[in-house]
Protein backbone atom coordinates (compact mmCIF):
# COMPACT_ATOMS: atom_id res chain seq x y z
CA UNK A 1 0.00 0.00 0.00
CA UNK A 2 1.44 3.19 -1.11
CA UNK A 3 1.81 6.04 1.69
CA UNK A 4 -0.27 8.71 0.28
CA UNK A 5 -3.20 5.75 0.29
CA UNK A 6 -2.62 4.61 3.77
CA UNK A 7 -3.24 8.06 4.68
CA UNK A 8 -6.47 8.58 2.74
CA UNK A 9 -7.30 5.07 3.47
CA UNK A 10 -7.35 5.68 7.45
CA UNK A 11 -8.60 9.44 7.26
CA UNK A 12 -11.71 7.79 5.11
CA UNK A 13 -12.09 4.62 7.19
CA UNK A 14 -11.81 5.93 11.05
CA UNK A 15 -13.39 9.60 10.71
CA UNK A 16 -15.38 8.70 14.11
CA UNK A 17 -12.80 7.13 15.58
CA UNK A 18 -10.23 9.39 14.81
CA UNK A 19 -12.20 12.32 16.19
CA UNK A 20 -13.29 10.64 19.35
CA UNK A 21 -9.41 10.36 20.08
CA UNK A 22 -8.96 13.84 19.01
CA UNK A 23 -11.63 15.38 20.58
CA UNK A 24 -10.18 13.21 23.67
CA UNK A 25 -7.08 14.15 23.14
CA UNK A 26 -7.52 18.02 22.91
CA UNK A 27 -9.45 18.35 25.54
CA UNK A 28 -6.91 16.12 28.37
CA UNK A 29 -4.23 18.17 26.90
CA UNK A 30 -5.53 21.52 28.28
CA UNK A 31 -5.11 23.95 25.43
CA UNK A 32 -8.61 23.59 24.43
CA UNK A 33 -9.37 26.09 26.62
CA UNK A 34 -12.82 25.34 27.84
CA UNK A 35 -13.05 28.78 29.27
CA UNK A 36 -13.09 30.14 25.68
CA UNK A 37 -15.08 27.70 23.93
CA UNK A 38 -17.57 25.60 24.82
CA UNK A 39 -17.06 21.25 23.94
CA UNK A 40 -19.57 21.52 21.35
CA UNK A 41 -17.97 23.66 19.06
CA UNK A 42 -14.64 22.14 19.60
CA UNK A 43 -16.08 19.07 18.70
CA UNK A 44 -18.40 20.53 15.51
CA UNK A 45 -14.92 22.35 14.40
CA UNK A 46 -12.90 19.02 14.91
CA UNK A 47 -15.30 16.75 12.82
CA UNK A 48 -15.67 19.55 9.96
CA UNK A 49 -11.85 20.08 9.82
CA UNK A 50 -11.39 15.91 9.44
CA UNK A 51 -13.87 15.67 6.90
CA UNK A 52 -12.16 18.85 4.97
CA UNK A 53 -8.87 17.10 5.44
CA UNK A 54 -10.50 13.46 4.22
CA UNK A 55 -11.71 15.11 1.25
CA UNK A 56 -8.93 17.17 -0.20
CA UNK A 57 -6.36 13.82 0.36
CA UNK A 58 -8.75 11.80 -1.60
CA UNK A 59 -7.86 13.78 -4.24
CA UNK A 60 -3.95 12.46 -4.01
CA UNK A 61 -2.25 15.19 -3.70
CA UNK A 62 -1.04 15.76 -0.13
CA UNK A 63 1.69 17.82 -0.66
CA UNK A 64 0.46 20.98 -2.07
CA UNK A 65 -1.43 22.72 0.99
CA UNK A 66 -1.45 25.89 -1.50
CA UNK A 67 -3.39 24.49 -4.30
CA UNK A 68 -6.66 25.13 -5.02
CA UNK A 69 -7.72 21.34 -3.72
CA UNK A 70 -6.86 22.64 0.04
CA UNK A 71 -8.76 25.74 -1.01
CA UNK A 72 -11.68 24.55 1.43
CA UNK A 73 -9.36 23.71 4.07
CA UNK A 74 -7.47 26.94 4.02
CA UNK A 75 -10.10 28.80 4.78
CA UNK A 76 -12.01 26.83 7.21
CA UNK A 77 -8.48 27.35 8.91
CA UNK A 78 -8.62 31.05 8.26
CA UNK A 79 -12.03 31.04 10.02
CA UNK A 80 -11.27 29.35 12.87
CA UNK A 81 -7.89 31.37 13.46
CA UNK A 82 -10.03 34.91 13.33
CA UNK A 83 -12.48 33.41 15.65
CA UNK A 84 -9.66 32.35 18.51
CA UNK A 85 -7.68 35.39 17.99
CA UNK A 86 -10.67 37.54 18.59
CA UNK A 87 -12.06 34.92 21.14
CA UNK A 88 -8.28 35.41 23.29
CA UNK A 89 -6.86 32.38 21.98
CA UNK A 90 -3.15 32.26 22.14
CA UNK A 91 -0.87 31.31 18.92
CA UNK A 92 0.08 28.73 20.19
CA UNK A 93 -3.23 27.44 21.61
CA UNK A 94 -4.15 27.96 17.48
CA UNK A 95 -1.50 26.14 15.87
CA UNK A 96 -1.83 23.02 18.78
CA UNK A 97 -5.26 22.42 17.04
CA UNK A 98 -4.17 21.23 14.22
CA UNK A 99 -1.05 19.84 15.33
CA UNK A 100 -2.84 17.96 18.32
CA UNK A 101 -4.54 16.08 15.11
CA UNK A 102 -1.05 13.91 14.90
CA UNK A 103 -1.08 11.65 17.97
CA UNK A 104 -4.57 9.84 16.87
CA UNK A 105 -3.54 10.28 13.08
CA UNK A 106 0.16 8.36 13.95
CA UNK A 107 -1.97 5.57 16.19
CA UNK A 108 -3.64 4.64 13.21
CA UNK A 109 -1.53 4.42 11.24
CA UNK A 110 0.50 2.38 13.04
CA UNK A 111 -2.00 0.28 13.45
CA UNK A 112 -2.84 0.04 10.18
CA UNK A 113 0.52 -0.86 8.38
CA UNK A 114 1.97 -2.51 11.70
CA UNK A 115 3.82 -5.26 9.40
CA UNK A 116 5.70 -2.79 6.89
CA UNK A 117 7.88 -0.85 8.66
CA UNK A 118 8.87 1.35 5.68
CA UNK A 119 5.55 2.15 4.42
CA UNK A 120 5.06 3.16 7.78
CA UNK A 121 7.58 5.83 8.23
CA UNK A 122 6.59 7.24 4.94
CA UNK A 123 3.46 7.69 5.73
CA UNK A 124 3.88 9.14 9.05
CA UNK A 125 6.44 11.45 6.93
CA UNK A 126 3.99 12.34 4.58
CA UNK A 127 1.30 12.84 7.62
CA UNK A 128 3.65 15.11 9.34
CA UNK A 129 4.50 17.48 6.15
CA UNK A 130 1.03 17.75 5.73
CA UNK A 131 -0.23 18.85 9.35
CA UNK A 132 2.97 20.90 10.14
CA UNK A 133 1.87 22.57 6.57
CA UNK A 134 -1.22 23.38 7.46
CA UNK A 135 -0.40 24.25 11.25
CA UNK A 136 2.04 26.69 9.96
CA UNK A 137 -0.36 27.97 7.83
CA UNK A 138 -2.43 28.36 10.78
CA UNK A 139 -0.49 29.94 13.05
CA UNK A 140 0.48 32.40 10.14
CA UNK A 141 -3.74 33.12 9.76
CA UNK A 142 -3.61 34.13 13.38
CA UNK A 143 -0.74 36.68 12.86
CA UNK A 144 -2.70 38.47 9.94
CA UNK A 145 -5.98 38.24 12.01
CA UNK A 146 -4.25 40.08 14.99
CA UNK A 147 -2.55 42.47 12.97
CA UNK A 148 -5.94 43.28 11.41
CA UNK A 149 -7.35 43.91 15.16
CA UNK A 150 -3.95 46.23 16.02
CA UNK A 151 -4.61 48.39 12.64
CA UNK A 152 -8.44 48.20 13.48
CA UNK A 153 -7.70 49.49 17.03
CA UNK A 154 -5.28 52.28 15.62
CA UNK A 155 -7.48 53.56 13.89
CA UNK A 156 -10.72 53.51 15.78
CA UNK A 157 -7.80 55.68 18.36
CA UNK A 158 -6.82 58.08 15.06
CA UNK A 159 -10.45 58.94 14.66
CA UNK A 160 -11.13 59.61 18.49
CA UNK A 161 -8.10 61.71 18.90
CA UNK A 162 -8.65 65.63 18.71
CA UNK A 163 -10.90 67.46 16.05
CA UNK A 164 -10.90 71.12 16.51
CA UNK A 165 -14.35 72.52 15.65
CA UNK A 166 -15.40 76.03 14.69
CA UNK A 167 -18.42 77.28 16.55
CA UNK A 168 -19.03 80.37 15.10
CA UNK A 169 -16.91 83.47 13.73
CA UNK A 170 -13.70 83.61 15.83
CA UNK A 171 -14.92 81.02 18.15
CA UNK A 172 -13.17 77.26 18.12
CA UNK A 173 -14.50 74.41 20.28
CA UNK A 174 -11.96 71.30 21.26
CA UNK A 175 -14.36 68.60 22.48
CA UNK A 176 -11.20 66.55 24.81
CA UNK A 177 -12.43 62.59 24.77
CA UNK A 178 -10.10 60.22 26.82
CA UNK A 179 -7.26 60.70 28.94
CA UNK A 180 -4.34 63.58 28.34
CA UNK A 181 -1.02 61.96 28.28
CA UNK A 182 2.12 64.52 27.68
CA UNK A 183 1.97 62.84 23.82
CA UNK A 184 -1.55 63.84 23.31
CA UNK A 185 -1.35 67.38 24.90
CA UNK A 186 1.16 68.17 22.55
CA UNK A 187 -1.13 67.11 19.29
CA UNK A 188 -3.79 68.64 21.23
CA UNK A 189 -1.67 71.99 21.62
CA UNK A 190 -0.54 71.97 17.82
CA UNK A 191 -3.80 71.26 16.33
CA UNK A 192 -5.59 73.87 17.94
CA UNK A 193 -3.30 76.62 17.88
CA UNK A 194 -2.71 75.86 13.88
CA UNK A 195 -6.45 76.06 13.58
CA UNK A 196 -6.65 79.46 15.78
CA UNK A 197 -3.90 80.32 13.45
CA UNK A 198 -6.20 79.11 10.46
CA UNK A 199 -9.19 80.88 11.37
CA UNK A 200 -7.83 83.60 13.11
CA UNK A 201 -9.97 82.79 16.39
CA UNK A 202 -10.57 84.82 19.57
CA UNK A 203 -11.85 82.39 21.98
CA UNK A 204 -11.46 78.94 22.55
CA UNK A 205 -13.44 76.48 24.45
CA UNK A 206 -11.65 73.19 25.77
CA UNK A 207 -14.58 70.84 26.47
CA UNK A 208 -13.78 68.09 29.36
CA UNK A 209 -16.59 66.50 29.47
CA UNK A 210 -15.17 63.62 27.97
CA UNK A 211 -11.79 63.53 29.99
CA UNK A 212 -12.62 60.51 32.44
CA UNK A 213 -10.14 61.73 34.96
CA UNK A 214 -8.13 64.89 35.94
CA UNK A 215 -5.22 64.51 37.96
CA UNK A 216 -2.63 67.24 38.62
CA UNK A 217 -0.76 66.04 35.70
CA UNK A 218 -3.84 66.08 33.55
CA UNK A 219 -4.37 69.83 34.78
CA UNK A 220 -1.10 70.62 34.00
CA UNK A 221 -1.79 69.78 30.97
CA UNK A 222 -4.72 71.95 30.43
CA UNK A 223 -2.77 74.75 31.76
CA UNK A 224 0.02 74.61 29.57
CA UNK A 225 -2.69 74.61 26.57
CA UNK A 226 -4.40 77.49 27.98
CA UNK A 227 -1.59 79.38 28.22
CA UNK A 228 -0.22 78.93 24.89
CA UNK A 229 -3.65 80.06 23.19
CA UNK A 230 -3.09 82.77 25.24
CA UNK A 231 0.34 83.47 23.90
CA UNK A 232 -1.21 83.31 20.48
CA UNK A 233 -3.71 85.83 21.42
CA UNK A 234 -6.55 84.05 22.26
CA UNK A 235 -8.92 83.28 25.40
CA UNK A 236 -9.51 79.88 26.73
CA UNK A 237 -12.68 78.74 28.73
CA UNK A 238 -12.69 75.07 29.97
CA UNK A 239 -16.02 73.70 29.85
CA UNK A 240 -17.78 70.36 30.87
CA UNK A 241 -16.24 70.38 33.93
CA UNK A 242 -18.63 67.28 36.02
CA UNK A 243 -18.84 67.46 39.76
CA UNK A 244 -16.84 64.58 40.59
CA UNK A 245 -14.03 66.50 38.54
CA UNK A 246 -14.55 70.49 40.15
CA UNK A 247 -14.38 68.20 43.84
CA UNK A 248 -10.78 66.59 42.60
CA UNK A 249 -9.39 70.00 41.22
CA UNK A 250 -10.57 71.68 44.63
CA UNK A 251 -8.82 68.64 46.42
CA UNK A 252 -5.95 68.23 44.49
CA UNK A 253 -4.92 71.99 44.86
CA UNK A 254 -5.08 72.62 41.41
CA UNK A 255 -5.44 76.56 40.47
CA UNK A 256 -7.84 77.21 37.46
CA UNK A 257 -8.47 80.59 38.94
CA UNK A 258 -7.17 82.09 35.87
CA UNK A 259 -8.97 80.39 33.74
CA UNK A 260 -12.22 80.89 32.81
CA UNK A 261 -14.56 77.71 33.51
CA UNK A 262 -17.93 76.75 32.95
CA UNK A 263 -20.08 73.42 33.98
CA UNK A 264 -21.48 73.05 30.33
CA UNK A 265 -20.48 73.99 26.36
CA UNK A 266 -23.94 75.36 26.68
CA UNK A 267 -22.73 78.19 28.97
CA UNK A 268 -18.84 78.46 27.60
CA UNK A 269 -20.60 79.23 24.28
CA UNK A 270 -22.66 81.88 25.62
CA UNK A 271 -20.22 83.42 27.26
CA UNK A 272 -17.77 82.92 24.05
CA UNK A 273 -20.06 84.97 22.06
CA UNK A 274 -20.68 87.69 24.28
CA UNK A 275 -17.14 88.25 24.54
CA UNK A 276 -16.30 88.32 20.76
CA UNK A 277 -19.16 90.75 20.19
CA UNK A 278 -17.92 93.03 23.12
CA UNK A 279 -14.81 93.15 21.07
CA UNK A 280 -15.21 93.00 17.27
CA UNK A 281 -17.64 95.19 16.59
CA UNK A 282 -19.67 94.38 13.44
CA UNK A 283 -19.91 90.58 14.84
CA UNK A 284 -23.64 90.36 15.11
CA UNK A 285 -24.44 87.56 18.01
CA UNK A 286 -28.36 87.33 17.46
CA UNK B 1 25.70 97.66 13.70
CA UNK B 2 21.95 96.56 12.66
CA UNK B 3 19.35 97.86 14.66
CA UNK B 4 15.55 96.61 14.78
CA UNK B 5 13.65 99.44 13.37
CA UNK B 6 10.95 101.16 15.61
CA UNK B 7 7.75 102.98 14.24
CA UNK B 8 5.51 105.22 15.51
CA UNK B 9 1.73 104.88 14.45
CA UNK B 10 -0.40 108.04 16.13
CA UNK B 11 0.08 106.94 20.20
CA UNK B 12 1.66 103.76 19.36
CA UNK B 13 5.07 102.54 18.39
CA UNK B 14 4.98 99.49 16.23
CA UNK B 15 8.29 96.87 16.10
CA UNK B 16 8.63 94.03 14.11
CA UNK B 17 11.09 91.51 14.62
CA UNK B 18 12.45 90.15 11.69
CA UNK B 19 15.71 89.02 12.16
CA UNK B 20 16.91 86.44 14.11
CA UNK B 21 17.36 87.67 17.71
CA UNK B 22 20.99 87.84 19.63
CA UNK B 23 21.88 89.50 22.60
CA UNK B 24 23.24 92.30 21.72
CA UNK B 25 20.54 93.30 19.50
CA UNK B 26 17.88 92.82 22.22
CA UNK B 27 19.46 95.09 24.74
CA UNK B 28 19.61 97.80 22.00
CA UNK B 29 16.23 97.16 21.03
CA UNK B 30 15.29 97.81 24.98
CA UNK B 31 17.33 101.05 24.88
CA UNK B 32 15.92 102.66 21.61
CA UNK B 33 12.15 101.38 22.58
CA UNK B 34 12.54 102.99 26.14
CA UNK B 35 13.88 106.01 24.98
CA UNK B 36 11.44 105.97 22.17
CA UNK B 37 8.36 105.55 24.38
CA UNK B 38 9.76 108.91 27.16
CA UNK B 39 10.38 111.19 23.22
CA UNK B 40 7.02 110.22 22.12
CA UNK B 41 5.04 109.71 25.11
CA UNK B 42 3.78 106.79 23.17
CA UNK B 43 0.57 104.93 25.05
CA UNK B 44 0.88 101.42 23.89
CA UNK B 45 4.39 99.28 22.26
CA UNK B 46 2.71 96.61 19.54
CA UNK B 47 5.46 93.92 18.88
CA UNK B 48 5.16 91.54 15.82
CA UNK B 49 6.82 88.67 16.07
CA UNK B 50 5.25 86.73 13.32
CA UNK B 51 8.41 85.99 11.28
CA UNK B 52 10.20 84.97 14.61
CA UNK B 53 10.31 81.22 14.34
CA UNK B 54 12.97 80.39 16.94
CA UNK B 55 12.88 81.53 20.78
CA UNK B 56 15.41 80.68 23.47
CA UNK B 57 14.53 82.17 27.38
CA UNK B 58 16.49 85.06 26.67
CA UNK B 59 13.88 86.01 24.16
CA UNK B 60 11.26 85.17 26.48
CA UNK B 61 12.11 87.13 29.12
CA UNK B 62 13.32 90.27 27.09
CA UNK B 63 9.79 90.34 25.86
CA UNK B 64 8.62 90.49 29.27
CA UNK B 65 11.27 92.99 30.31
CA UNK B 66 10.50 95.38 27.57
CA UNK B 67 6.67 94.44 28.74
CA UNK B 68 7.57 95.89 32.32
CA UNK B 69 9.75 98.79 31.17
CA UNK B 70 6.49 100.09 28.81
CA UNK B 71 4.48 99.24 31.77
CA UNK B 72 6.59 101.70 33.80
CA UNK B 73 6.27 104.37 31.50
CA UNK B 74 2.61 103.66 30.75
CA UNK B 75 2.81 101.71 27.98
CA UNK B 76 0.99 98.79 27.11
CA UNK B 77 2.61 96.01 25.48
CA UNK B 78 0.67 94.11 23.21
CA UNK B 79 2.41 91.06 21.30
CA UNK B 80 1.16 89.56 18.07
CA UNK B 81 1.61 87.14 15.37
CA UNK B 82 3.41 84.30 17.55
CA UNK B 83 3.58 81.17 15.79
CA UNK B 84 2.18 77.81 17.36
CA UNK B 85 6.28 76.61 17.86
CA UNK B 86 7.06 79.70 19.19
CA UNK B 87 4.10 79.18 22.02
CA UNK B 88 4.48 76.17 22.51
CA UNK B 89 8.32 76.02 23.24
CA UNK B 90 7.48 79.17 25.65
CA UNK B 91 4.74 77.38 27.60
CA UNK B 92 7.39 74.18 28.08
CA UNK B 93 10.17 76.37 28.63
CA UNK B 94 7.75 77.92 31.81
CA UNK B 95 7.37 81.88 30.60
CA UNK B 96 4.17 82.74 29.85
CA UNK B 97 4.72 85.79 29.58
CA UNK B 98 2.69 87.16 32.56
CA UNK B 99 1.21 91.03 31.90
CA UNK B 100 1.75 91.15 28.51
CA UNK B 101 -1.30 90.91 26.34
CA UNK B 102 -1.40 88.75 23.36
CA UNK B 103 -3.45 89.12 20.26
CA UNK B 104 -3.37 86.92 17.13
CA UNK B 105 -2.72 89.90 14.43
CA UNK B 106 -1.49 93.53 13.74
CA UNK B 107 -5.29 94.22 13.61
CA UNK B 108 -6.34 92.82 16.33
CA UNK B 109 -3.31 94.03 18.58
CA UNK B 110 -4.10 97.70 17.10
CA UNK B 111 -7.41 97.12 18.13
CA UNK B 112 -6.72 96.42 21.78
CA UNK B 113 -4.21 99.11 22.30
CA UNK B 114 -6.85 101.73 20.53
CA UNK B 115 -9.58 100.16 23.46
CA UNK B 116 -7.11 101.58 26.27
CA UNK B 117 -6.31 104.49 25.11
CA UNK B 118 -10.23 105.13 24.16
CA UNK B 119 -11.51 104.11 27.77
CA UNK B 120 -8.38 106.21 29.05
CA UNK B 121 -9.27 108.98 27.42
CA UNK B 122 -13.28 109.45 28.63
CA UNK B 123 -13.85 111.92 31.64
Amino acid sequence: MASAQALQHVLMKYPKELLADWVQLQLSAGTARTDLMREGELREQSREFLTLVAQAAATGDTENVTGTVWAPVREFLAGISRSRALQGFTPTETATFVFSLKQPLFTRLRAEQSRDAEALAASLWEATVLLDKLGLLTAEMYQKNREEVISRQQQELLELSTPVVKLWDSILALPLIGTLDSERTQVVMESLLQKIVETGAAIAIIDITGVPTVDTLVAQHLLKTVAAARLMGADCIISGIRPQIAQTIVHLGVNLSEVTTKATLADAFLIALRRTQARLPGATAS
Amino acid sequence: MDRIPILKLDAFLLVTIQVDMHDRLAMQLQDDLTARIVATRARGVLIDISTLEIVDSFIGRMISNIAAMARVLDAETVVVGMQPAVAITLVELGLSLEGVRTALNVDKGMALLRERVHSESLP
